[in-house]
């Protein structure tokens, strides 16, 4: 009597258990097959210059011309990979040690303040549409620097100061969650031998952090690079390698949003789009196997 | 229990769903009674304020029909219309510049409206006229200061579009006669208030717009001598713009016939269509065809 009703009683959990397992799997297999046809469909499109055009890959990526609709059309995209590297790593190197002090600030210095305060109004930044830090960058930075540097305001510099505020939140908030995961007997061990809280900071938390403080500036970077909108209203998108931070240039991105609408689907100028499209999601690849490396390599 | 509410719910949906597939598919077969289906309008930012004021008005008259507007670029629109994506693809080119010719063939042309484009400069820069020419020049970067075309002695600023677009296709067309180049330092945006705010506020900046988007912002130049307004894109004297077509595959439906029918009709070419900014195609003397030849 005992055992059959155990067994009536077990049978739901059984069900409830093969229920769970086969919605999972699905999910996953939704997940695997999303990314692998992204994946497919960016691959076939941007590898079709190559295989169906024959225009010729270290043409394409050493080539300084961008002419789409010339006679006979040239396609050089190095002019877009200069500005795209050249703008997300500036805004790192502006944006890291903002986001590395505001997270010592919030964790060390003064949590209480630091994380009812300062924390959210920095995730706030996260939340403003690009197209807004495009219009603030266009109304605001580039006739600031037009009427103090050289040049006409537009270009790399505008570019990565939006592009620096746009990752602060990506990099303060790692950077927060690494220092908080400090373990409190290194700061307290370095406390007992007498060394002063900027001291154990600068020789103790920074160094113990640095490998995530690094997958912040790197997820960072991935940020930077994908940015369109806010990127192409700045940066004035002349497929040129310019000679100052003050001087028109442009991106993958940007060359990507600016044409893909006026080109039709499956001619040679489109077929050209997609292998910059091809380009930035293996550098986005490459992005996250650093981030991988990374965390391989934390010192926790 | 639960399982019962569960398959009544299921069940409920499927039927809903069902219903509403049976709505869309009967698209207009109703023979002139009352016009129903649903269809979309892609491509042309620059047409796509007129489609959707003009579908918003239709549908108000046709509660059964339904018309989505999406913007996208003329490329976009002539390639989903040609791959039946779309029903409707807008465009600012002709399909032949940018499909391939039989892809072409086999869309039919509804010229709609008609916009007329306009060199603009900085409000600053004390030049009026340009002629063919100077502008030549100055696009393809032979002149880079006002003082040698008649103006202050300031570097110019190239504002333009990108080399895709179909506003700059026609102005380098109509207006160059050839095709410029993206110089270095050149600046490239892709919407229309983004140059007109550029121009306006860059010095020594020059540009071009359509006549729909200008204001005291920024100062109009007179091409060849000869104003760019309405009345002469009209009557043939300024030669730079360019039809906004509305692209169909084959025979139209009912609905998209009327609808189509109803953009040409005179309520909306002397109203929405004037109040828009663009020129009524009705009101054009001259033809053109998509090589360029220009008939009376």
């Amino acid at each position: 009597m005992a055992q059959s009703l155990e067994r009536q009683k077990a049978k739901p959990h059984l069900a409830e258990e093969w229920v769970g397992k086969v919605y999972t799997l699905l999910c996953i297999a939704f997940l695997i097959g999303t990314i692998v046809s992204i994946v497919y469909f960016v691959a076939s499109k941007g590898l079709s210059t190559f295989f169906v055009n024959h225009v010729n890959v270290l043409d394409l990526l050493t080539g300084l011309k961008w002419a789409p609709e010339g006679e006979p059309a040239v396609f050089g995209a190095l002019p877009f990979i200069f500005g795209s590297f050249s703008t997300s790593l500036l805004a790192a190197a502006i944006a890291a040690p903002l986001g590395f002090c505001a997270a010592v600030f919030m964790v060390e210095i003064a949590p209480k303040f630091g994380r009812r305060y300062l924390q959210p109004v920095i995730e706030l930044l996260a939340g403003i549409p690009s197209v807004v830090y495009g219009f603030v960058g266009l109304s605001v930075i580039v006739p600031f620097f037009r009427n103090v540097f050289p040049g006409q305001g537009i270009g790399i510099a505008a570019g990565a100061l939006v592009l620096s505020i746009m990752i602060l939140p990506t990099i303060t908030t790692i950077a927060t969650d690494a220092l908080a995961a400090l373990p409190k007997g290194l700061k307290e061990g370095s406390f007992a031998l007498g060394a002063t809280r900027w001291q154990t900071i600068y020789r103790i938390v920074l160094p113990t952090t640095l490998p995530a403080l690094m997958t912040g500036i790197v997820l960072g970077i991935a940020r930077a690079f994908g940015e369109a909108l806010a990127v192409q209203m700045v940066i004035g998108n002349a497929p040129h390698i310019p000679s100052s931070l003050f001087e028109s240039a442009s991106t993958l991105t940007s060359a990507i949003t600016l044409s893909m609408g006026n080109t039709a689907m499956g001619s040679l100028a489109n077929n050209a789009l997609w292998s910059l499209a091809l380009i930035l999601m293996l550098m986005t690849f490459v992005f996250v196997f650093i981030v991988r490396f990374l965390e391989g390599r934390s010192k926790l | 229990m639960k399982k019962t509410v569960m398959l009544l719910m299921v069940l409920t949906l499927t039927v809903a769903l069902a219903a509403c597939g049976q709505k869309n598919n009967d698209g207009g077969n109703n023979g002139g009674s009352e016009l129903s289906g649903s269809f979309l309008a892609t491509g042309s930012s620059a047409l796509q304020p007129l489609v959707d004021q003009v579908s918003k008005k239709f549908m108000d008259s046709n509660k059964k029909v339904s018309i989505q507007v999406q913007a996208g670029g003329s490329g976009t629109g002539l390639t989903q219309v040609s791959e039946g994506q779309s029903d409707i693809g807008n465009s600012d080119v002709f399909a032949e510049e940018k499909l391939d010719a039989d892809k072409a063939a086999a869309l039919v042309d509804h010229q709609v409206a008609v916009v007329g484009m306009s060199a603009v400069v900085n409000k600053e820069v004390a030049v009026d006229n340009l002629t063919k020419q100077q502008l030549v020049d100055i696009f393809t970067g032979k002149v880079t200061n006002w003082k040698e075309v008649g103006g202050n002695d300031q570097s110019i600023q190239i504002i333009n579009r990108p080399s895709s677009s179909g506003t700059r296709a026609t102005f380098e067309k109509y207006a160059l006669g050839q095709k410029s180049e993206d110089l270095k330092g050149s600046i490239q945006e892709d919407s229309s208030g983004t140059v007109k705010k550029l121009v306006g506020e860059t010095p020594g900046a020059i540009g071009y717009l359509a006549l729909s988007y200008l204001d005291d912002s920024v100062k109009a130049v007179k091409y060849e001598g000869v104003d760019a307004n309405v009345e002469n894109v009209a009557n043939g004297t300024y030669p730079v713009w360019a039809y906004e077509h509305m692209y169909t595959k084959g025979e139209p439906t009912a609905a998209v016939k009327a609808f189509l029918e109803y953009m040409l009709s005179d309520e909306v070419q002397n109203g929405d269509v004037v109040e828009l900014g663009y020129i009524p195609a009705s009101k054009m003397e001259v033809k053109r065809d998509v090589s360029g030849n220009i008939t009376k």
